[in-house]
């Protein structure tokens, strides 16, 4: 995590309007390998649109986005759904969990989908929820779930497959505050020890503080960029 | 922040001597500042003068000759009443950062940059507490202290954003006076 080693993930004066509302108006962000960056701004600011730019799930309007060597922001769609199973992992609020299904098969499924045989998968997903405390709720369906507990099977969710990359969106913005520090650990140390970069979107700054440094954005552009990179 | 009625409570707890107690302090309460020896022995001192708490004998314990103290009734009635009495919730904390503001728009300065530095600088001290709560093995007395002053921080930065927001007409009404 040293500023001379190249990002992981670099995204350069990103454009991006929503209509006629200019989400982001230049921003730019550089995450490097293992470290947690938190992205802060008052609500409205672009941090979603930021994070979903540098995730491949929204195409910037101009600017460039690039995953090591590879410029997202211009691959084909194959290729970013592809990187998206393999090496990607996203936490949002809430609404990733699939309601139809059980937490082990929610879990379950990004393995599943990246070719993992079914029983292998389960059992993979099995082990995640244990260690993320709701291993006694695998039969659960998320409607069953507290609102803690379904984050934490998110969790498991984004990063049963080894992401090299977490990208979280309010991670705790539907959880009250002790699950939501108790989300914030489990989530960073999960990270640290697996060696995920953890791209972190909050506008609570006891969330941020659980990041290595901090990129503030106002008005679609970083305004400033601190803490140890 | 009453440091007699802590040591008397951690008197309350059986009969110690000065160097054991600012031990028991400063593990008890780890984000407070560390007590120094001379505070202990005059705060034991003043205790034993008012009668709250008297010496009970020396222990030596193969090192030095320590002076052990005990409660006395008295000590342990001041202590129940005090360790019941509400704090009294600050009407208007002292504040410093208002004062700055103040006085960057009295002088012509930048109050703005001056929040976004202040805003650094909370939030530098608000990572170091979360790291300080999250090593594995934190006691929940860390956990607990480090929240305190994790909520402060966080009570002071919000009010930060709202002053930044509006500063134009704070700065309006500081100069019309
Ligand atoms: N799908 C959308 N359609 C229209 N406007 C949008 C959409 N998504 C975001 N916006 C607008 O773009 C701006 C930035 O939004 P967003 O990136 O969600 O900010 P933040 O996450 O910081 O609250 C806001 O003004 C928001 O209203
Ligand atoms: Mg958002």
């Amino acid at each position: 995590m040293s500023a001379t080693t190249e990002p992981l993930l670099a995204a350069r004066d990103l454009v991006k309007a929503h209509g006629r509302t200019d989400a982001l108006r230049g921003a730019s962000a550089e995450l490097h390998a293992g470290e947690v960056l938190a992205v802060t701004g008052p609500s409205g600011s672009g941090k979603s649109t930021l994070l979903h730019c540098m995730a491949g799930i929204l195409r910037p309007d101009g600017g460039s986005v690039h995953y090591e060597g590879l410029r997202l922001d211009t691959c084909t769609e194959d290729r970013l759904s592809a990187l998206r199973r393999t090496d990607f992992g996203v936490v949002f609020q809430f609404g990733q969990l699939i309601p139809e299904l059980t937490l082990t098969d929610n879990v379950a499924l990004p393995l599943m989908l990246a070719g993992t045989s079914r029983r292998e998968a389960r059992a993979r997903a099995g082990e995640w929820l244990g260690r993320f405390g709701v291993g006694d709720r695998a039969d659960a369906r998320p409607g069953e779930l507290s609102g803690g507990q379904a984050q934490r099977g998110a969790l498991a969710r984004a990063l049963v497959t080894g992401p090299r990359v977490v990208f979280a969106d309010e991670p705790t913005g539907a959880l009250d505050s002790l699950a939501g520090e108790q989300v914030m650990t489990e989530l960073v140390s999960a990270a640290r020890a697996s060696g995920a970069a953890v791209l972190l979107v909050t506008h609570d700054a006891r969330v941020a503080a659980y990041a290595d440094r901090e990129i503030r954005l106002a008005d679609g552009r970083a305004a400033v960029t601190e803490g140890a990179v | 922040m009453s440091t007699r009625h802590i040591l008397l409570g951690l008197l309350s707890s059986g009969p110690s001597h000065g160097y054991d107690l600012k031990r028991r302090h400063d593990e008890r309460f780890p984000q407070a500042r560390p007590l120094a020896y001379g505070q202990v022995y005059t705060t034991l001192q003043r205790l034993v003068r008012d009668a709250l708490a008297e010496v009970e004998g020396t222990d030596s314990d193969g090192g030095p000759e320590r002076t052990v103290y005990r409660a006395t009734e008295d000590g342990e009635r001041e202590l129940a009443r005090w360790a019941g009495e509400t704090a009294p919730p600050a009407p208007f904390v002292a504040n410093e950062i208002f004062a700055k503001v103040v006085v960057a728009i009295l002088s012509g300065g930048d109050p703005a940059a001056y929040l976004l530095r202040q805003r650094d600088a909370h939030m530098a001290r608000m990572r170091e507490l979360t790291k300080v709560k999250t090593t594995p093995g934190a006691d929940l007395a860390t956990v607990l202290s480090a929240d305190y002053a994790l909520s402060h921080l966080d009570a002071d930065l919000r009010w930060m954003t709202t002053t930044a927001d509006r500063l134009s007409t704070l700065t309006a009404e500081v100069t019309a006076r």
